[in-house]
């Protein structure tokens, strides 16, 4: 597939701004300022970067715990994941959520839940709305391989196909449960045992390559926006820092550092780089010139995250009920 | 998280009902770990599942290391799908086992709810007592630094609603253990609710295997003029209270249910009749949960007692906030039980 240049380089963009945002994050996380328990995604990147690329605004994405990286990809606001994870009345949910509840409405992002697995019949409800409103709009839905030990993916796999929704199924496989390893909780290489090619699409890929990302994505999406159904994709994928808050407070010994080196090497965001760099496409002028555009925009969010008020105690009872 | 940080490791109390002094003072988390391991010592029909079992923290300590010790087929880690593993458990107790599955937050068994309520809990009425379902269920209420409304919810109330379910809320270490060898003896489905905040204290425990009885409640200090009924980490910060009003001449009467269903219904009448005036603390929600429904009983059965409304501490009908100052305003602790105590002694209807 013929990828432009320029789209090379907004997807290099996309990914390294995920990235940095969430290294800001982990660096300061200690400072204990950010009182919410955060999930990074470091290592991740391609996956939500490639397939929201594919996406219009008014598709919607149902997004996990793991949040972060989907939210930015879809272009949700990034001061107010910023002042939701200060717990702060200009964060995207005023403060009421915290890091593993974000939304942005405005984006096609109606809300992550912290429920592993809560998300899959979330987002296939979405892909039904969409079909009976005659709309053209898909739902994408991120989930880890956790998630895909839930019954619930299941039914709802089922019902997708039984209705032909425009739903997309993305299974980012990161190895990891906590301190679970896929293999203790899965028989077999196989996360979903496949279903007839007529009734959904299913592809495993390498998750860490922002190019085969995009590329499925684009097929997927087609066949979701022309009423063709919906699409399974496995993503292998790691993940690099610690299951919650910063590295130094995840537990040590579940997993060797041997590992961790070896799915480093394998960083999406640094080897799309080098690729960048190798065939001309990004110069250090223009990477320092994103980094430079990257490094304030962060700062000035968590600037005004700083800024913004505090939820008070009359605001405990604010939403009840939807009036 | 720097659970840390919200809760500093303490000993606690020395409330006046424990006669066990001479033994050493371990940590609440290696006091529910000795009970699960003296059960599987025991009894090799008992196992331990769960997420997260044999991992390094082994669920906050509880289960630390009993991997090794007993092995993985006893002791293993579970896929993410709480709906199935519960029907499994049933299952294997009905088959002759004695699981005990491990969940490190009660919001989880909202997805096991259909295999608890539909099946665990009928079983042995449904079939006119053919079979039983051993089954302890443990989980531990989490509490602050944004946990907010999906990790931090306390469900006594919910599951205290339920016929057939035992449920118990432990607050000392040496409860922890015995209710736990307790649980594990039971021929019925048991929930050990447990509290992040209960595993942040040291107490007294033998180290020999000994039960604590279900349905058993206890009196943590003795008092004439009000009765509180305090559950889980709040039973301590009642007794501090307590002690407080001690200089106010105010002389307060604490009980521990321990266990929610069955409730020691005795201890607590017998308390009323003596004081007349009862306030009630839970972390769970106010409407329709423990307090309510211990409201309730004592309204019907010792009506001629009461000198005074009865007073309820509770958190407020809302979904747990994620943010600080939130939490703040949304959780209660001594400064709303000591309130409620002094407006329901200083009532004169
Ligand atoms: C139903 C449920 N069970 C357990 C948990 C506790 N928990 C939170 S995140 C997590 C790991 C989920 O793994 P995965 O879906 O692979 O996502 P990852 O964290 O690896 O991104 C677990 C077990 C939960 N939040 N919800």
């Amino acid at each position: 597939m013929k990828i432009s240049n320029e789209k090379k380089l907004e997807l290099f963009y996309e990914m390294l701004r995920i990235r940095r945002v969430q290294e800001r994050i982990e660096a300061l996380y200690m400072n204990d300022e950010m009182k919410t328990p955060v999930h990074l995604c470091i290592g991740q990147e391609a996956i939500s970067v490639g397939f929201c690329s594919l996406l219009q605004k008014e598709d919607y994405i149902s997004s996990n715990h793991r949040g972060h990286g989907h939210y930015l990809a879809k272009g949700g606001d990034l001061n107010a994941l910023i002042a939701e994870l200060h717990c702060k009345t200009g964060g995207c949910s005023k403060g009421f959520g915290g890091s593993m509840h974000l939304i942005d409405v405005s984006v096609g992002h109606l809300g992550s839940s912290a429920i592993v697995g809560g998300g899959i019949p979330i987002g296939t409800g979405l892909g039904l709305s969409s079909k009976m409103k005659g709309s053209k709009n898909v739902s994408m839905i991120f989930f880890g391989d956790g998630a895909a030990d839930e019954g619930v993916l299941y039914e709802s796999l089922n019902f997708a196909m039984l209705k032909k929704l425009p739903v997309i199924y993305v299974l980012e496989n990161n190895q990891w449960s906590v301190c679970s390893h896929v293999s203790a909780r899965k028989a077999g290489e196989n996360i979903f045992h496949k279903a007839p090619s007529d009734l959904l699409f299913s592809s495993k890929i390498d998750g860490n390559d922002i190019l085969s990302v995009y590329e499925i994505a684009k097929q997927v999406v087609e066949r979701a926006r022309n009423g063709f159904g919906p699409s399974f994709i496995e993503c292998e994928t790691y993940r690099i820092l610690g299951h919650a808050g910063s590295l130094s407070q995840d537990p040590k010994g579940y997993r060797d550092q041997e590992e961790i080196e070896q799915w480093k090497k394998k960083c999406p965001v640094i080897n799309f780089q080098t690729i960048l760099i190798q065939d001309q496409i990004l110069t250090t002028s223009i990477l320092s010139e994103m980094e430079q555009r990257i490094s304030y925009e962060i700062d000035v969010a968590f600037s005004n995250a700083k800024e913004s008020p505090l939820p008070t105690k009359e605001d405990l009872y604010t939403y009840i009920f939807c009036e | 998280m720097p659970w840390s940080k919200i809760k500093p490791i303490e000993n606690e109390p020395d409330f006046c009902s424990e006669k066990i002094k001479d033994c050493r003072r371990i940590s609440y988390h290696e006091a529910v770990r000795e009970g699960v391991y003296q059960a599987l010592e025991q009894d090799p029909n008992v196992f331990v599942m769960g997420q997260g079992v044999d991992d390094p923290s082994g669920m906050f300590g509880a289960t630390k290391n009993l991997h090794q010790k007993f092995g993985k087929e006893r002791v293993f880690d579970t896929p993410l799908a709480e709906t199935a593993l519960t029907g499994m458990a049933v299952g294997a107790a009905l088959g002759g086992m004695r699981p005990i599955y491990f969940h490190n937050r009660p919001d989880f068994l909202y997805l096991a709810m259909d295999q608890i309520v539909n099946h665990a809990s009928k079983w042995y009425f449904m079939f006119g007592g053919k079979v039983s379902v051993p089954l302890v269920i443990w989980t531990c209420i989490g509490r602050g630094w944004g946990s907010a409304a999906q990790h931090s919810q306390a469900l006594q109330g919910l599951f205290m609603h339920i016929p057939g379910i035992k449920l118990v809320m432990p607050s000392t270490c040496f409860d922890a253990k015995g209710l736990m060898l307790s649980a594990v003896k039971d021929n019925n489905p048991v929930i050990i609710m447990d509290h992040r905040f209960n595993f942040k204290q040291n107490g007294i425990v033998p180290d020999y295997m000994y039960t604590v009885p279900i349905g058993k409640g206890i009196i943590r200090k003795n008092g004439r003029d009000v009765t509180v009924i305090a559950v889980s980490h709040l039973v301590t910060d009642s007794f501090y209270v307590a002690q407080e009003l001690m200089s106010e001449k105010i002389d307060v009467e604490v009980i521990d249910p321990r266990t929610l269903r069955p409730l020691d219904e005795e201890i607590i009448l017998e308390s009323v009749a003596k004081t007349g005036r009862v306030v009630i603390v839970d972390n769970g929600w106010k409407t329709a949960g423990v307090t309510a429904e211990i409201s309730a009983m004592i309204v019907e059965k010792a009506f001629k007692f009461l000198k005074a409304p009865i007073g309820r501490v509770a958190c407020p009908d809302l979904p747990t906030p994620a943010g600080y100052t939130l939490e703040d305003a949304y959780y209660i602790g001594k400064p709303e039980i000591k309130e409620a105590i002094l407006k329901v002694y200083s009532y004169r209807g």
